[in-house]
C-alpha cells in the first residue's frame, strides 16, 4: 500500500503548457545544424549564463530517458566548451513537473542485471561530471522533482526551489523496489546528513520545499506568482528562471558562495557521524528498523543501507560500484517487477476511460453522515466539490460533521493546510436532515446502512427530489447494484461506488455497473472518483462485486484455520509475515464482525460450497456475544483507548473451542496455512476476470494491493500468477482440494494458464 | 490615540470664522484657474444626480504624519460643535479600552455629547469608509452635517499576552478560593509570558503585505529600479509640494515632551544610488521591495467636515468639492492582494459614466512603488481586464502627469486609518490648485479589498 502512495506524486503533475518563452538569443554554435535540432531540450543563453529548459514532447512530464539524457549531455558538452558561457541554469518548461524520475521502461527492456547496472553507471558518470563542473551550474526546481531528477539536481552546484504545494523532492525508488542508481546513494548522506538520508531513501516520502530548504536540499526558495501579464504558471517559471540565472552569475562571479552556513545541531550531527562507532550504531538500528518493517519481504531497503555504508566506510569509488551492482541486481527481483507493475497500474487507474462527462459533477449530495457517508464528503469538499451531507436524526449528523472537520483539521495539525484553508474547505460542506437543495444535486451518493429495503426506500425518496441528470450512486461492499436500482425509475442512472474505509486514507474507489447503466453515468462517477483523488477500477456488477467477492472466501479460510486451533495472533503475524499489512484476525475485527458475519452469509447463498469452510456460526456467536471488533472495544482482541498492544480477548476461547474441528496435519504447515488463505482469495480473483467482473487484470491487482492491503510485493493476484507460475499456484490448490473439497478447486482461466506457459497475465 | 484625533477635530472648521478663511484661499488663486488649459471637453457636465442631495466636503484637515514613535497628548477644547449630525471614525488596530474610538475622541474635543460617533474598519481604506458611510447618511437624508475621519497610532500598538496567559489570567478571576487559585498558578509557565504581536499579515494567507507586494511586481515583472525611480519621484513631488505650501490640509500638532511638529517628517527625496544600496525587506536576498520603496507605517489622524450642499451654503461656508460615485471592490487576497485601483478605477467610471480621459487629477494610494507600478501594468492590459476582471478591453493606466502630484503615502506615511481623507483632500485641493474638475481617488486595502471614488471640483 505504501508503495504507491509517492508514486502517485508522479502522476500527480498537472498539463503542461507548451510555450516556449521568447525574448532571449538563441545561439547557435558553429557545427552544423541539423544535428542541433533537439526534441526534449532548449537551451540558450542569457548573457553569460546558459539557460537549459527540459521539455519532453508529448507528455505531461520530464523522464529522464536515453534520447533526454543524449541531449542533455550533448548541450551541457557545448556549454563547457563556450568561452561565452560562465555558468548554467537547469530548468524545466513544463509548469508542476521539473523531472519526475528515470524512465522505468529503461530497466524493465533489460534481460540481465549486467544491463541494469551499466545504466547505472553511466547515470553515475553523467552526474559526476555535473558535480564536477567548472562552471557552476544552478537547478531551478520547480514542481516533482524526484528519482533520477533529484539525482541530478543534488550533481548540480546550487539548487532553487519554487515554495510551492507541487513542488517535492524525493527518492522513491524504493517504493519500486530498487535504490536511487545514479549516485543517490552516495550523494544524498552527504548533503543531508545520514539520518536525513535514510529517511528519504527508505520511506520514498516526499519532502516540500520548504521541508527541504531547512534540511539543506534546497538553498533558495522561490514564491509562487500570481496572475501578471500571463498566467501565474507561467509567468512563476520565467521569474524561477530569472532568479536562478541572477544566481548562476553570483556563483560565477564569486558574490554568492556555495557553502551553507550550519546550524549548531548540524555540527554536532556531522561530528557524531565522524566517530565510527556511532556510525555503525545508526546502521544497525536502522538494519533492524528496515527487518521489523519489511518482514525481509523487500530487498531493496537493505541494499541500500549496505550501499549508503559501502560509500561511507570503503570511499567514494567503492561506493558507485556498490551503488550500480545493487541497482542492478534489485532491477531483476520479482519484488521490483511487482511494484513496478503496481505503478503501471496506478497510472492507468487514474484516468477516465470512460471520457468526459457531458455535465460536470459539482454540487454532490450525500446520504448518510456515519463514518462511510462522513468519509466521502471529507474527500470531496477537500477538492471543492459543493456538498450536502444528509443523515436523518441531528446526532448522526452532528458526529459526521465533526468528523469531517476532525478530519481536515488534522491537515492542519500536520501543516498540510491553513487554518483559513480548512474553515474555507468546510464551508464547502452543508449538513441538513431533509432534502433542501437536492434539486440542484449533479451525484447523490448513499451511505445507508447496508439494507436492502432501506436503500430501496432512500432510492424512491431521492428521485422524487433530483434533477434527471443527477447519477444516483450507491455504496455498498455487498449488494448487487441491480437490486437497489430495480425499483429505480431511471436505472440508467444508478450506479455503485463502493468506498473503503478509512475513506480519507484508503486511495481505492471500485466503481460498479449494471447492464443499464449509462456511459455517462460511468464517466460521471469515475470523473468525481478522480476529483477524489482515487484510483480506480470498474467492475460489472454480481454478488460482492470484486473485492468483496475475493476476500469472502479467504475469510471463510480464516475461521476454518481458528476453529482448526491456531492463535489468533499466530494467525495475524502468519498473514503479516506473507506481506499483508494487518493481520487476518485483526482484519475481522477492523472490518467489524458484524459486517463480516453479514456478507458472508449473503455471498455464501449466491455462491454455495465454494464460499464455504469456516463456519459462519463463529461470526454469529460473536455477534451475539457484542464482540463487534474495534467498534464495540473487543472482537478476536480486546481494544482500549490509548492502549498499544492488545490483548487476546479471553472470552473467545469458549465459542472457538465450541466450534473447533480438527486439523488436516498434511495441510497445516505454516507455509500451507499462508498459501490457504491466498490461494483462495486469487483463484477467485482469476473467476472474476474469467466471468468478466474484471475488464483487466491491471484493475484486478490494483483493486486487491488498493482495496484489501494484498501483499504489494507479489504485485497483486494476476501479477502473483504471472510471476510464481500458474503451474504451482494449480498445484498447491489441487492439494488442497484434495484435504477439502471444491473451495479449491482451481478456475478453468487459471487451469488455462498452467497448461500453457506461454499464458500470462502481463505479457 | 484620542488625543490626536481631538486635536484633528479640534481644527476643523466649524465657526464661520474658519469659514472665512476658506473663502479667501480660492480667491487668490482664481486666477490661475481660469488660464489653466485643463478644461477640456468632459463626457459629462456634471455628475450631480436628480432628487440626490449633492454631498459636499467643507474642508478636511490632517496632523502631520509623523514615524511611528512620537506621539499623545491629550488636548481638550471647549468649543461647542452643535451642528455636527453624526461622527464616523476609521481605524485599523484597535485599542481594547477604545474600541469606538470615534465617540471618544468626539466627547474629548468638545463636540456635543448628543452627536452620536460610531468606528468603522476596513483596513488601508478605513477613513474612505468612514466617508462614504457620511455619504450615504447625508444622500439619504439622515444627517445634514458629518465628520468623518480616520487615525492610527503606530508607535503604541496594543500586544496582547499569549492565549494561555490569557486564559489562566481569565480563571484566576473566577477562581474562588486559595486553593483553586493556587492550582491555576501552578499550571504557569515561562513561555505564557511570551506575547502576541498584531500582524501586519494577511489573516488568510499568513503573508504579510511587503511580501505580496514583492511577488506582485515580480509577477507583473516591475523591475528594482522602476521602483526606485518611482520612490524617488513621491518624495521629489511631495518635497516640491511642501516647499510651494501645497498641503494645506495638514495642521500642526504639538508633541507632549518634544517640539511641536509642522510637516510630514518621512519626506526624504533621496538619490537612486542611495536606494539602490537598500537590501530586499521581505523576500530575501533577490527581491524588489525595499524599505525606500515601501510606505512607512506612521502615526496621524486626519477628519473631515462633509455636508449636504444646501446645508454647507446655509451655514455659509464655500464647500471644497462634491463627493460623488464610489465603488468598494474585492478580489483574491494572496495574488491580488493590492490590486484593488485596478478592479475599481473602470467600475467608478463606468458608474460616473466618465472616461479615464475626463479625470484631471489621480490620488491613489501608494502602499508599495511595486503595487501602484503592478496596478499601472494591469490597468493596461487587455489580457488581464478580459482573464481576471471579466472586461472586455483595459481601461487604461492613469498619465503620470496627473497621478499623485503633490507626493503619496510612499512619501508622506500612511496610518492605515487617515490615509482614505488625505487622498481626498489632495485630490480636492489639486483640483482648486491645478484647476480641473474631476478627481479620481483609489486605494488597495488588506484583505483583497479596494475602492475607489469621484470627487467633483466646486464650481467657483
Amino acid at each position: 500500500m505504501v508503495a504507491s502512495r509517492a508514486i502517485g506524486s508522479l502522476s500527480r503533475a498537472t498539463a503542461s503548457r507548451m510555450r516556449r518563452c521568447p525574448g532571449y538569443i538563441c545561439r547557435n554554435f558553429s557545427g552544423s545544424s541539423a544535428l542541433r535540432t533537439r526534441t526534449h531540450i532548449n537551451y540558450g543563453v542569457k548573457g553569460d549564463v546558459a539557460v537549459v529548459r527540459i521539455n519532453s514532447p508529448n507528455s505531461k512530464v520530464n523522464t529522464l530517458n536515453k534520447e533526454l539524457q543524449s541531449e542533455f549531455m550533448e548541450v551541457m558538452n557545448e556549454i563547457w566548451a563556450s568561452d561565452q558561457v560562465r555558468s548554467a541554469v537547469l530548468i524545466s518548461s513544463k509548469p508542476g513537473c521539473f523531472i519526475a524520475g528515470a524512465d522505468i521502461n529503461m530497466l524493465a527492456s533489460c534481460k540481465t542485471s549486467e544491463e541494469v547496472t551499466q545504466i547505472s553507471r553511466e547515470g553515475q558518470r553523467t552526474f559526476e561530471k555535473l558535480e564536477k563542473s567548472p562552471k557552476p551550474i544552478v537547478a531551478a526546481i520547480s514542481g516533482a522533482c524526484l528519482g533520477g531528477g533529484l539525482e541530478l539536481a543534488i550533481s548540480c552546484q546550487y539548487r532553487i526551489a519554487t515554495k510551492d504545494r507541487k513542488t517535492v523532492l524525493g527518492a522513491p525508488e524504493v517504493l519500486l523496489g530498487i535504490l536511487p542508481g545514479a549516485g543517490g546513494t552516495q550523494r544524498l548522506p552527504k548533503m543531508v546528513g545520514v539520518p536525513a538520508a535514510f529517511d528519504m531513501m527508505l520511506t520514498g516520502r516526499n519532502i516540500r520545499a520548504d521541508r527541504a530548504k531547512k534540511m539543506g536540499l534546497v538553498d533558495q526558495l522561490v514564491d509562487p506568482l500570481g496572475p501578471g501579464l500571463k498566467p501565474a504558471e507561467e509567468r512563476t517559471i520565467e521569474y524561477l528562471e530569472e532568479v536562478a540565472v541572477t544566481f548562476a552569475k553570483g556563483l560565477s562571479d564569486k558574490k554568492i558562495s556555495i557553502k551553507r552556513d550550519r546550524g549548531l545541531v548540524d555540527k554536532l550531527m556531522s561530528y557524531a557521524m565522524s566517530i565510527p562507532f556511532v556510525r555503525q550504531q545508526i546502521y544497525k538500528k536502522v538494519e533492524e528498523k528496515v527487518r521489523k518493517q519489511t518482514k525481509g519481504l523487500y530487498p531493496a531497503p537493505l541494499k541500500i543501507i549496505d550501499a549508503v555504508k559501502t560509500g561511507i566506510e570503503q570511499g567514494n569509488e567503492a561506493g558507485y560500484l556498490s551503488e550500480s551492482q545493487k541497482f542492478g541486481e534489485l532491477a531483476m527481483t520479482r519484488e521490483s517487477k511487482a511494484l513496478m507493475g503496481l505503478y503501471h497500474g496506478q497510472v492507468l487507474c487514474k484516468k477516465n476511460k470512460f471520457g468526459t462527462p457531458q455535465k460536470e459533477a459539482k454540487h454532490l449530495a450525500i446520504l448518510g453522515a456515519g463514518l462511510m457517508g462522513a468519509g466521502i464528503a471529507q474527500v470531496s469538499v477537500d477538492k471543492g466539490l459543493r456538498t450536502i451531507l444528509k443523515d436523518a436524526t441531528l446526532a448522526g449528523l452532528g458526529r459526521g460533521q465533526q468528523q469531517v472537520f476532525k478530519g481536515l483539521n488534522d491537515k492542519v495539525k500536520k501543516k498540510a493546510l491553513t487554518s483559513f484553508e480548512r474553515d474555507s474547505i468546510f464551508s464547502n460542506l452543508t449538513g441538513q436532515l431533509d432534502y433542501q437543495g437536492f434539486e440542484k444535486a449533479d451525484m447523490v451518493i448513499e451511505a445507508v446502512f447496508e439494507d436492502l429495503s432501506l436503500k430501496h426506500r432512500v432510492l424512491k425518496e431521492v428521485e422524487a427530489v433530483i434533477p434527471d441528470h443527477c447519477v444516483f450512486a450507491s455504496n455498498t461492499s455487498a449488494l448487487p447494484i441491480n437490486e437497489i436500482a430495480a425499483v429505480s425509475k431511471r436505472p440508467e442512472k444508478v450506479i455503485g461506488m463502493h468506498y473503503f474505509s478509512p475513506v480519507d486514507k484508503m486511495q481505492l474507489l471500485e466503481i460498479i455497473t449494471t447492464d443499464k447503466t449509462s456511459k455517462d453515468t460511468t464517466a460521471s462517477a469515475v470523473a468525481v472518483g478522480l476529483k477524489q483523488g482515487k484510483v480506480i477500477i470498474v467492475v460489472k456488477d454480481g454478488p460482492g462485486f470484486y473485492t468483496t467477492r475475493c476476500l469472502a472466501p479467504m475469510m471463510s479460510e480464516v475461521l476454518r484455520i481458528l476453529q482448526e486451533g491456531v492463535e489468533p495472533k499466530k494467525l495475524d503475524s502468519l498473514t503479516t509475515s506473507f506481506g499483508f499489512p494487518v493481520g487476518a484476525a485483526t482484519l475481522v475485527d477492523e472490518v467489524g464482525v458484524d459486517v463480516a458475519k453479514h456478507v458472508s452469509e449473503d455471498l455464501g447463498k449466491a455462491f454455495g460450497e465454494r464460499f464455504g469452510g469456516g463456519s459462519v456460526e463463529l461470526l454469529k456467536q460473536m455477534v451475539s456475544r457484542g464482540f463487534l471488533g474495534r467498534k464495540s472495544g473487543k472482537g478476536f482482541y480486546i481494544y482500549q483507548e490509548g492502549v498499544k498492544n492488545k490483548n487476546v480477548n479471553s472470552d473467545m476461547d469458549g465459542i472457538l473451542a465450541s466450534l473447533k474441528v480438527p486439523p488436516k496435519s498434511e495441510v497445516s504447515s505454516d507455509e500451507d496455512i499462508q498459501y490457504r488463505l491466498v490461494t483462495r482469495f486469487v483463484n477467485e480473483a482469476v473467476m472474476c476476470l474469467q466471468e468478466g467482473i474484471l475488464a483487466t487484470p491491471t484493475e484486478g491487482d490494483i483493486g486487491a494491493v488498493f482495496g484489501l492491503g494484498f501483499p504489494p510485493c507479489l504485485g497483486g493476484p494476476f501479477r502473483f500468477v504471472d510471476l510464481y507460475g500458474a503451474q504451482k499456484v494449480v498445484d498447491r490448490l489441487r492439494r488442497y482440494e484434495a484435504a477439502y473439497g471444491k473451495q479449491f478447486t482451481p478456475c478453468q482461466l487459471l487451469i488455462d494458464h498452467a497448461n500453457s506457459p506461454n499464458k500470462k497475465f502481463y505479457q | 490615540m484620542t488625543s490626536m484625533l481631538t486635536y484633528t477635530f479640534k481644527n476643523l472648521p466649524n465657526t464661520s470664522k474658519w469659514a472665512l478663511q476658506f473663502f479667501v484661499r480660492p480667491l487668490s488663486c482664481s486666477s490661475q484657474l481660469r488660464a489653466a488649459p485643463a478644461t477640456q471637453t468632459k463626457s459629462k457636465k456634471t455628475l450631480a444626480k436628480p432628487n440626490i442631495r449633492n454631498v459636499v466636503v467643507v474642508d478636511g484637515v490632517r496632523i502631520p504624519f509623523l514615524l511611528s514613535g512620537t506621539s499623545g497628548l491629550l488636548t481638550r477644547t471647549n468649543v461647542p460643535k452643535d451642528v455636527v449630525d453624526y461622527i464616523i471614525f476609521g481605524t485599523v488596530i484597535q485599542e481594547v479600552k477604545t474600541s469606538n474610538v470615534a465617540r471618544e475622541a468626539a466627547l474629548g474635543a468638545g463636540f456635543s455629547d448628543k452627536t452620536p460617533a460610531h468606528t468603522v474598519t476596513m483596513a488601508c481604506i478605513s477613513a474612505n469608509q468612514a466617508m462614504t458611510t457620511g455619504i450615504g447618511l447625508i444622500a439619504s437624508g439622515q444627517c445634514d452635517v458629518v465628520v468623518a475621519g480616520g487615525v492610527e497610532l503606530m508607535s503604541d500598538v496594543p500586544i496582547r499576552h499569549s492565549r494561555k496567559m490569557r486564559k489562566m489570567m481569565l480563571e484566576l478571576n473566577k477562581a474562588k478560593t486559595l486553593g483553586q487559585r493556587l492550582s491555576l498558578i501552578s499550571k504557569f509557565r515561562l513561555n505564557f509570558l511570551s506575547p502576541e504581536l498584531p500582524a501586519v499579515a494577511e489573516f488568510s494567507t499568513s503573508e504579510t503585505m511587503g511580501h505580496s507586494a514583492d511577488r506582485l511586481a515580480a509577477a507583473f515583472a516591475v523591475s528594482r529600479l522602476d521602483q526606485d525611480e518611482y520612490a524617488l519621484r513621491s518624495h521629489s513631488l511631495a518635497k516640491k509640494a511642501q516647499d510651494e505650501g501645497l498641503l494645506s490640509d495638514v495642521v500642526p500638532f504639538k508633541v507632549p515632551g518634544r517640539e511641536t511638529v509642522t510637516k510630514d517628517n518621512g519626506i526624504r527625496p533621496s538619490s537612486l544610488e542611495q536606494m539602490a544600496k537598500l537590501k530586499p525587506a521581505f523576500i530575501k536576498p533577490y527581491g524588489t521591495v525595499t524599505a525606500a520603496n515601501s510606505s512607512f507605517l506612521t502615526d496621524g489622524a486626519s477628519a473631515m467636515l462633509i455636508m449636504a450642499e444646501e446645508k454647507a451654503l446655509a451655514l455659509g461656508y464655500k464647500p471644497k468639492a462634491y463627493l460623488r460615485d464610489f465603488v468598494y471592490v474585492s478580489q483574491d487576497p494572496k495574488d491580488q492582494l493590492l490590486l484593488g485601483p485596478t478592479y475599481a478605477t473602470p467600475k467608478v467610471l463606468e458608474k460616473a459614466g466618465l472616461t479615464m480621459n475626463d479625470i484631471d487629477a489621480f490620488e491613489f494610494h501608494e502602499a508599495f512603488s511595486g503595487q501602484i507600478l503592478a496596478n499601472f501594468k494591469a490597468m493596461d492590459s487587455d489580457w488581464f481586464a478580459q482573464n481576471y476582471m471579466g472586461r472586455k478591453t483595459k481601461v487604461g493606466s492613469p498619465p503620470l502627469e496627473k497621478f499623485n502630484n503633490w507626493g503619496g503615502s510612499l512619501s508622506l506615511g500612511h496610518p492605515f486609518g487617515a490615509t482614505g481623507c488625505r487622498l481626498v483632500m489632495a485630490a480636492a485641493n489639486r483640483l482648486r490648485k491645478e484647476g480641473g474638475q474631476y478627481g479620481l481617488v483609489a486605494a488597495c486595502a488588506a484583505g483583497g479589498q479596494g475602492h475607489a471614488m469621484i470627487v467633483e471640483a466646486y464650481p467657483k
